[in-house]
């Protein structure tokens, strides 16, 4: 069966790095996690989850942390009329929940 | 000369540990510092100039944190006050702080800094050529500015160290970036940058740079080298896991973070215990760049009506979608012949809950709920035509069927009157830098004696 990164990882979150943008944290809680992870997460593939454009996104491996970093901009502003998440913490599941390759 | 930072908590109004903040005063601080706010809510307090708190909250907390300033005889300064730091909620705080004052019997000197804008500056800037946009920025222009409700420069460290140097016992500085107020004195006082603005980005949420997140308290004591960092409440505890994961927090880049005048690069960074509950971190560095502030701003984005309905009845519940796409091409016909309204000039929206609510076409999973909130969004150009729209489509949301040939279905309503009036919808307008020669040319500074 597929893994999802929840399966891997000890936790993921998000929230708005201001208003214009997200932060999602995966904290994968051990090196093999960690090394599991950053060889199974795709930029791109993180990118198509949230609808953005692969160029936007940026990555940060903090191996000291066993953490995977990804910042983006919203994929809609904070507080803009189509925007359902104000504080941009539920989006975190739609990164736990992925397939890890 | 090294400084002592004690922070009550990463914002006022949403509590401290009493006992902790009591720990803190006896460690003989330097300066009480205390964040009062961000953009974490939304664009509404900017966008009406007001607290997003309660005054009630505001006010019993912040009457203990002046009663330790009194306790520990030190300046105390309050960054963004009233969550958004406008004018408005400087004014609004430096009143609460007034009348605690008068209930004591204490006299102070009170410094207000405030960081609003008029949109003639902004504008003049940008004409300039002195606004330069951050990614990803809105368009924006000098009648685009003028509409804007509220506009703020976020102050840094130059502004908050003016202001104490005022002789103020307490500084209400309206907005300021998070870290400014914690890093002021140390900096004013020669310190190592580096450390005072890393130091600042790790105890500007209080205790949520340890393992008791909820506790508050935390004393940062700054030195020519670096700083350590501790917390106050009883049983927790800072470990450099815990002081290094903050860098994350509510934060794109880990390892940079800009302020005005520069900024901050962590990357070579050392976090080590220095026992089982403080941590020392030096090595962070400060990198000198042009003076720059950030601007927020707000602007009115249309009025808002809202509807919820519920389905339970398994049939719309298993076609909820269907159901909202007719219902919604029905309400767009109607309100163009009944209020002559084109589809474009206002929006109209239902959004499912318990089907994909909170991700919208980002929902990759579907299941099958037991229920469907039916969320409808009306935004129109004013209050009174959203008003108009939402009591035209209500009964509609009630009774509409999913084809023609069935009986009228009735859904539940949970209020009466089923239409909810929200005001004004305000929207981010701004995500821009401007370019200062002076620190204090956006900003000004009042002092006044309160009290006895």
């Amino acid at each position: 069966m597929t893994e999802t990164v929840a399966d891997i990882a000890l936790k993921v979150r998000s929230k708005n790095a201001g208003p214009f943008w997200v932060t999602v944290d995966v904290f994968c809680g051990s090196p093999a996690a960690f090394a599991r992870l950053s060889a199974g997460l795709e930029t791109a593939a993180v990118a198509a989850l949230y609808g953005q454009s692969v160029q936007l996104v940026k990555l940060f491996d903090i191996a000291d942390l066993h953490v995977i970093k990804f910042s983006f901009p919203r994929p809609v502003v904070q507080g803009a009329p189509d925007d359902r998440d104000m504080h941009g913490a539920q989006w975190a599941h739609l990164l736990a929940e992925a397939a890890v390759a | 000369m090294p400084t002592r930072v004690l922070v009550p908590s990463g914002v006022l109004g949403l509590g401290f540990d009493r006992a902790a903040l009591a720990a803190g005063v006896a460690r003989r601080p330097d300066i009480i510092a205390i964040d009062g706010g961000s953009t974490d809510s939304g664009p509404f307090s900017l966008g009406a100039g007001q607290s997003k708190y309660a005054r009630a909250a505001t006010k019993s907390e912040w009457a203990e944190i002046m009663a330790a300033r009194r306790a520990a005889a030190v300046p105390l300064v309050i960054g963004t006050a009233g969550t958004c730091g406008a004018d408005a909620t400087v004014d609004w705080m430096f009143d609460i702080t007034a009348e605690i004052a008068a209930e004591t019997g204490e006299s102070l000197r009170v410094a207000r800094l405030y960081s609003g804008q008029p949109a003639e500056r902004v504008a003049a800037a940008l004409a300039a050529g002195r606004i330069r946009p951050l990614t990803p920025a809105p368009g924006i222009s000098a009648e685009g500015l003028a509409q804007m409700t509220s506009i703020v420069a976020l102050a840094g460290a130059e502004q908050v160290q003016a202001a104490l140097a005022t002789g103020a016992d307490i500084v209400i500085a309206g907005r300021t970036t998070d870290t400014a107020i914690i890093a002021a004195l140390p900096l004013a006082r020669g310190d190592h940058a580096g450390a005072a603005w890393h130091g600042a980005k790790i105890a500007e949420c209080g205790a949520l740079c340890s393992t008791n997140p909820t506790s508050g308290v935390i004393l940062v004591e700054f030195d020519a080298q670096g700083f350590t960092v501790e917390p106050l409440a009883e049983g927790a505890a800072c470990t450099p896991h815990s002081v290094s994961a903050h860098m994350l927090y509510e934060n794109a880049d880990p390892f940079i973070l800009y302020e005005p005048g520069g900024h901050l690069d962590v990357r070579g960074a050392r976090y080590h215990a220095l026992d089982a509950r403080r941590v020392r971190v030096e090595g962070s560095e400060w990198v000198p760049g042009p003076y720059t502030v950030k601007l927020e701003g707000a602007r009115v984005a249309g009025y808002q009506t809202t509807i919820l309905a519920i389905l339970r009845d398994p049939y719309y519940v298993a076609h909820a979608r269907a159901w909202v796409d007719r219902l919604t091409a029905f309400l767009r016909a109607t309100i163009q012949r009944r209020m002559g309204l084109a589809p474009d000039a206002y929006g109209l929206e239902f959004r499912l809950i318990g089907v994909d609510g909170a991700l919208g076409a980002l929902e990759n999973r579907s299941g099958a709920p037991v229920e469907v909130g039916v969320l409808g969004i009306v935004t129109a150009a004013t209050q009174e035509q959203a008003s108009e729209i939402g009591k035209l489509i209500n009964p509609f949301v009630l009774h509409y069927p999913l084809t023609d040939d069935e009986e009228l279905p009735t859904f539940a309503f949970p209020y009466s009157p089923a239409t909810t009036d929200r005001g004004a919808l305000y929207a981010f307008a701004l995500n821009h830098v401007m370019m200062l020669d002076d620190p204090m040319a956006a900003f000004r500074l009042t002092v006044i004696e309160v009290g006895a």
